[in-house]
């Protein structure tokens, strides 16, 4: 399968790393396994590849309740038995209860897609283990037609995890691996300038620098992350808030302007209120 | 072709496998990279990293196999075929230095001498005017003076890049020591789980929708009822004492990492014996609360895992001001007694081995009150620990030992 290349896209920069991960990926056939902090663009990364490759992308979110048959197909038992009150005659075949689930749609697809299995790491502890045969042979059987369901053309399957649960070995070995590292300043300037092109330089240059230093301090439970930024920043745009005021911020004194963007919970604001205080006293 | 690589990253604790070591290969059959060594790093670590935890052991691994360019060079670029280099090559090159190459009877000339001295050279080599390394005035190296030189490795100017990517080891701060593999003793905590139906009608009830139609004259008639969930509780006790620190962070770890399994989990701490007060954060200082308080609050039905080694003075069970930290009215034994009283789902976990426990007085005064519910912190002592407070049914109940 010949594909283009990903080189990341003109709203999501990837780094050299990153690029090798989703080519290597994608031209043998493997899974591709993202982790890396919230917030880095890792389920943003499925869609920009589908987008750039020009491929439709089949997302299947993992929650605590899926099981790998959701993503196969359901029967349903409920509808054929309703049907068969009413006397309706297509209750006589059961393929027209059978409801395909993500993995079918994306197998079934006339053109290749792109399979986003979403945080993987949502379900139940045993469910990866019940995705390797699927995901290997892209096949799978379906019992109450007898037929098996096989991919025309190989899905580019992309999972991401948040690291709740460990993943099993077994299901490791048959991805590739790609973890998203915080972005360094250099790298950040460039997602920004992808976001808000029109952002002044200065004004994004010390946007960064307290963004950076705040995430330095110590004792945060989330620290702001990529989407958090881009989102303080459009604040700093919107509310029209000067470089210069940004340059004077200290962090050692007062929380950011519009600090709201940056600090998700109650926690963090009194951890960062604690270490004024206690700064104050030195 | 690069096994002994493979074989380096095993002994370095990165679990490589065949299967994955195979992909890798596979990846350099087909080209998926351009010729260049960080393309080649960052093709390694995909296909044979699946775990950021082992990206810095991987990272040293790679750079004591390849101890820089040089050695790179020597390893790789021997089994690489021609035109990569040669493509690597034109890459580098402006169009005025390839004329120039030209001249000097061409590149394929340069190539055929680069192999040669390949050959000739087997060690990593620094100056001079002949072999392949840095700062010399040889063709072959990088950072040389010669005017076709050939660069080898990817170290310099690109990108604005100083170090190579694995020198730079990113990943320390991910690596820790956590070599243990978590997942299993996730496995055996999975155990405790008290399915209950609460709640909202979210699921079909087969049998009662079966059963109705029937009553029905097989009108159908469909039956909901609440999904099953775990409503486990459980409080957690953790001992503090100084014998205990080589355990404490891994059980915190291992409970905290299961939490998303139980509906309820709580932490405290306590020091060597659980007296009238515990703590809620580890660093004893904060956020004191009184046992009595803690009886009263928390009900039966939650379960509760003792986490100690047991291991103390006997006076500090069973004598009033036994305490090694304060003075306390009643002795540890009674406090200890009244947990286990008000929580008949409780077990004791003990990180010292099983066959010590009957040599240590306290272990086994401990052990006797909570009617030999104690168990190994182990795979097979978590498990049957689990499986004993997963028992609906509060009697007490004495083990076969």
């Amino acid at each position: 399968m010949s594909m283009k290349k990903f080189e990341g896209t003109s709203r999501y920069i990837a780094t050299q790393d990153l690029q090798v991960a989703v080519n290597a990926a994608i031209t043998l056939e493997r899974p591709l396994l993202i982790k890396g902090e919230p917030g880095t663009g890792k389920t943003m990364l499925a869609h920009e590849i589908a987008d750039a490759l020009g491929l439709r992308i089949i997302t299947w979110h993992i929650k605590s309740t899926t099981t790998a048959q959701h993503g196969l197909y359901e029967y349903d038992a409920v509808s054929r038995l309703r049907d068969s009150q009413l006397g309706e005659s297509k209750v006589k075949d059961i393929a027209n209860y059978i409801v395909p689930g993500k993995l079918w749609e994306a197998f079934t697809a006339e053109e290749p897609v792109v399979l986003l299995i979403d945080e993987i790491d949502k379900a139940d502890i045993e469910f990866p283990n019940d995705l390797l045969l699927e995901l290997d042979k892209m096949e799978f059987y379906v019992y109450e037609t007898r037929s098996t369901v096989k991919a025309k053309r190989r899905p580019v399957v992309v999972i991401t995890s948040n690291n709740e649960k460990e993943l099993p070995d077994a299901f490791l070995r048959r991805c590739f691996f790609h973890y998203i590292r915080f972005p360094d300043k250099e790298t950040m300037q460039q997602i920004v300038r992808v976001h808000y092109a029109d952002l002044h330089e200065t004004l994004l240059k010390e946007a960064l620098e307290v963004f950076f230093q705040f995430r330095e301090v110590q004792g945060l439970k989330k620290k702001p992350s990529t989407s958090e930024l881009i989102d303080w920043i459009k604040l700093l745009m919107v509310e029209n808030i000067p470089a210069d005021y940004l340059a004077k911020v200290d962090l050692s004194k007062e929380l950011p302007p519009l600090y709201g963007a940056l600090l998700k919970n109650e926690q963090d604001i009194h951890a960062f209120e604690r270490l004024r205080f206690m700064q104050r006293r030195v | 072709m690069f096994t002994d690589f493979f074989f380096i990253l095993r002994d370095a604790g990165v679990p490589v496998s065949t299967k994955e070591f195979l992909a890798f290969l596979e990846g350099m059959n087909r080209r998926v990279i351009q010729p260049d060594v960080d393309e080649f790093y960052y093709l390694a670590r995909t296909t044979l990293v699946k775990d950021e935890r082992f990206f810095d052991p991987f990272d040293k691994a790679f750079a004591h196999y390849f101890q820089g360019a040089e050695k790179f060079a020597a390893a790789a670029l021997k089994d690489i075929p021609e035109e990569w280099l040669k493509s690597s090559l034109e890459s580098r090159f402006t169009a005025e230095e390839i004329a120039q190459i030209e001249a000097m009877g061409g590149l394929d000339e340069l190539m055929k001498a680069f192999r040669e001295r390949l050959e000739e050279q087997n060690e990593a080599h620094h100056g001079g005017n002949k072999w392949i390394g840095t700062g010399g005035k040889s063709p072959f190296g990088s950072g040389g003076a010669h005017p076709e030189g050939v660069r080898v490795g990817a170290q310099g100017e690109r990108r604005g890049r100083a170090a190579k990517v694995w020198e730079q080891r990113q990943y320390q701060a991910l690596a820790g020591d956590v070599t243990l593999n978590t997942r299993n003793i996730k496995m055996a905590l999975k155990r405790l789980r008290l399915f209950t139906r609460e709640g909202a009608d979210e699921e079909l009830d087969v049998d009662a929708t079966v059963r109705e139609t029937a009553r029905n004259g097989a009108m159908f008639d469909v039956e909901m009822r609440p999904e099953r969930k775990n409503r486990i509780k459980v409080l957690l006790f953790i001992d503090i004492g100084g014998s205990m620190s080589p355990y404490v962070r891994r059980c915190e770890q291992l409970f905290s990492s299961a939490k998303a399994e139980f509906r309820h989990l709580e932490t405290f701490y306590f020091h060597n014996c659980i007296y009238e007060f515990l703590w809620r954060e580890e660093h004893r200082y904060e956020g004191k609360i009184k046992t009595f308080e803690l009886l009263h609050k928390y009900n039966r039905d939650y379960r509760v895992i003792v986490i100690g080694d047991a291991a103390m003075s006997p006076y500090e069970l069973v004598q009033v001001g036994g305490s090694v930290d304060h003075f306390n009215d009643e002795p540890g034994l009674t406090w200890l007694g009244r947990i286990r009283e008000t929580f008949p789902h409780s077990v004791w976990l003990n990180p010292e081995p099983e066959a010590d426990w009957n040599y240590v007085e306290s272990t086994r005064l401990i052990r006797t009150l909570f009617e030999q519910r104690m168990f190994p912190l182990t795979i097979d002592g978590l498990t049957s620990a689990m499986n004993l407070l997963r028992r609906r049914s509060a009697h007490r109940h004495t083990l076969l030992t």
